[in-house]
């Protein structure tokens, strides 16, 4: 196994980094030490962040001392247990008909398959939540068939819409919040992955798997009702 | 109706603003906060406020309010602006009280980017996910998540008018010092040249008109890589001085992007970045580096230098009154202890 390396942003931000690589291993490492440090609870830790390959640990320096701070996580790595199960599998509906799967045609010629194949590829394993990113909500799903690995788009695409799912450089997304964007919009989900008023706001844990499941856009204005008076409308259950 | 403050013109890129919103980089939200956070800290002590209340943060384009429904106390610091009370030209850093049909006007100066003006409890607008800090570019926060304009109001958190005649506040320890901005090199400082690395602790940077809160655009010779512009996206730092494919560097500011996928020169250390935020456009910027030690070291001095007790001095000069002991009171009297996590990033 790959040593950690420590890598220093400023005085207030160390980076663990695991590999160089986007890499399901890695991220099952980077999730494991993510969760041994938030139960650690070390005084002057303000927050972690985990991404693809490393972990970001914010801290205070006049409360915590940095080599004091390195003893403890690779003590903690030592004892993490990694595994590549998600905590929680949630099913999620996604709509990829008109007009809310804005892209799918244009991208499925791209990748040489039909919209109904690439719906069915879309939907038919788990997708892992390796890290969010970008802008609040942003989940980079992971895990997605090499048939659906398409490239971005040379040029950013106009303001995608609220709780758009997405396809680009062989991951799959859901971003809540309507950005422009290099990614493909192939469907949108009716549930809310992101309300700031709501607790909690975000609903989907890094580690954590998604399933879509295909609906009708009659399907989708309804369950998107449901969802806006503050009704969950995707399922989550404790993975075996 | 509360005591509020009425906002008559507002230029570009004036928001509310408190110490950010950390504890929700995990999710992708931005730490947003104050650019020149000791500032916006000062100014919020001098009226006895908690040093992460929120502000306004204004922009070089500044602004112009009054009281509403009854007077109460403004403090401001920040860059060399041009602040009026009615037509009263006033120093950079002061407190005073503002009545109702008087106008406070803030507007850019002989030099600096942003100015604080906190008022007594702070700006009330209700917090998302823990603060009151405005990120526009996802709407979160501060007013309905965007930059104030001319007809606003601002429920003030606890009117208190109390202020008899402005007073220039004392700003020594801001501790701003001048000199180059100093840096820990890396995180990925193996992605370039040794001769890049030189060259970019050697140059006279210039900070480009396409600044902004999210990062500080950098004109000059572009840096060379050794290693390709292109790394797995990782959380980034506030400071971070990403390198793109360009050469030229941006230094990450208060509404960075919580990952970024370009090399990091260098880090611009905390104690350093609030001064940093007040480099206007057409600004010189020279980097120097530094251990991680010595950064350490100039964040416990900020912390312990801001934690002293504010001296102020009353712009008009008369026999002492009560209200004048008062008033001195008021902003060298509340004085609270360091703050454990009171500093920047």
């Amino acid at each position: 196994m790959v040593p950690l390396r420590f890598l220093d942003s400023g005085e207030c931000l160390l980076v663990v980094e695991f590999g160089s690589s986007i890499d399901a291993s890695l991220n099952d490492r980077v999730l494991a030490l993510d969760a041994v440090l938030t139960e650690a609870a070390i005084p002057g830790v303000i927050e972690t962040t985990p991404t693809f390959r490393s972990l970001a640990v914010r801290y205070e320096p006049l409360i915590v001392d940095r080599t004091r701070l390195v003893s403890r996580i690779v003590e903690l790595e030592r004892h993490a247990e990694v595994t590549s199960r998600a905590s929680r599998s949630w099913t999620f509906p996604c709509c990829y008909d008109a007009p809310h799967g804005e892209d799918l045609a244009e991208v499925a010629a791209r990748l040489g398959i039909s919209p109904e194949r690439l719906v069915e590829l879309h939907t038919d394993r788990p997708l892992r939540v390796h890290m969010y990113g970008f802008s609040p909500g942003f989940a980079y799903l992971g895990g997605l068939p090499e048939a659906l690995a398409a490239s971005r788009r040379a040029h950013p695409r106009r303001p995608h819409p609220a709780d758009a799912v997405m396809i680009a450089g062989g991951m799959s997304a859901i971003a809540p919040l309507p950005m422009p964007t290099g990614w493909w919009v192939i469907g949108r989900t009716p549930e809310r992955v992101f309300a700031s008023g709501r607790d909690p706001a975000f609903l989907v844990a890094v580690g954590d798997e998604i399933r879509f499941e295909a609906i009708d856009a009659a399907t989708f204005a309804a369950l998107a009702a449901r969802a806006a008076s503050g009704e969950a409308v995707a399922r989550a259950e404790a993975a075996r | 109706m509360n005591a509020g403050l009425l906002v008559l013109a507002a230029g570009p890129g004036v928001t509310v603003q408190d110490a950010g919103r950390p504890g929700h980089g995990r999710w992708g939200v931005t730490g947003c906060g104050a650019m020149d956070l000791p500032a916006l800290r000062l100014a919020s002590r001098v009226l006895g406020n908690a040093g992460d209340t929120a502000a306004i943060e204004v922009s070089s384009g500044g602004i112009e309010v009054t009281a509403e429904v009854e007077a109460f106390d403004v403090a401001l610091v920040g860059g060399d602006f041009d602040i009026r009370l009615d037509d009263r030209r006033l120093s950079a850093a002061v407190a005073l009280r503002l009545e109702p049909g008087h106008r406070l006007s803030v507007r850019a100066g002989a030099s600096g980017a942003w100015c604080y003006l906190a008022v007594p409890g702070g700006i009330d607008v209700p917090p998302v996910l823990g603060s009151r800090s405005t990120h526009t570019r996802s709407g979160l926060g501060g007013l309905d998540g965007r930059g104030l304009r001319a007809g606003d109001r601002l429920p003030v958190g606890a009117a208190r008018g109390v202020i008899e005649a402005p007073s220039a506040i004392d700003t020594t320890g801001l501790d701003r010092g001048s000199g180059p901005f100093r840096v820990v090199l890396g995180p990925q400082a193996d992605h370039f040249t040794d001769e890049g690395i030189a060259d970019f602790l050697a140059a006279e940077w210039r900070l480009s008109p396409r600044s902004d809160r999210m990062a500080y655009a950098l004109d000059g010779t572009p840096i060379v890589h050794a290693r390709g512009h292109d790394i797995v996206s990782d959380a980034v730092a506030h400071g971070a001085i990403q390198v793109p494919g360009s050469g030229l560097p941006f230094v990450l500011m208060a509404d960075r992007q919580p990952t970024g996928g370009y090399p990091k020169i260098a880090t611009v250390i905390g104690a350093d970045l609030g001064r940093l935020a007040q480099v206007a456009p057409g600004g010189a910027v020279r980097f120097r580096a530094v251990s991680l030690e010595e950064a350490v070291a100039a964040r416990r001095r900020l912390v312990e230098r801001s934690a002293g007790p504010i001296r102020s001095t009353p712009l008009v000069r008369r026999t002492l009154s009560t209200a004048d002991l008062l008033g001195v009171n008021l902003v060298s009297g509340v004085v609270a202890a360091a703050e454990p996590g009171g500093s920047t990033e």
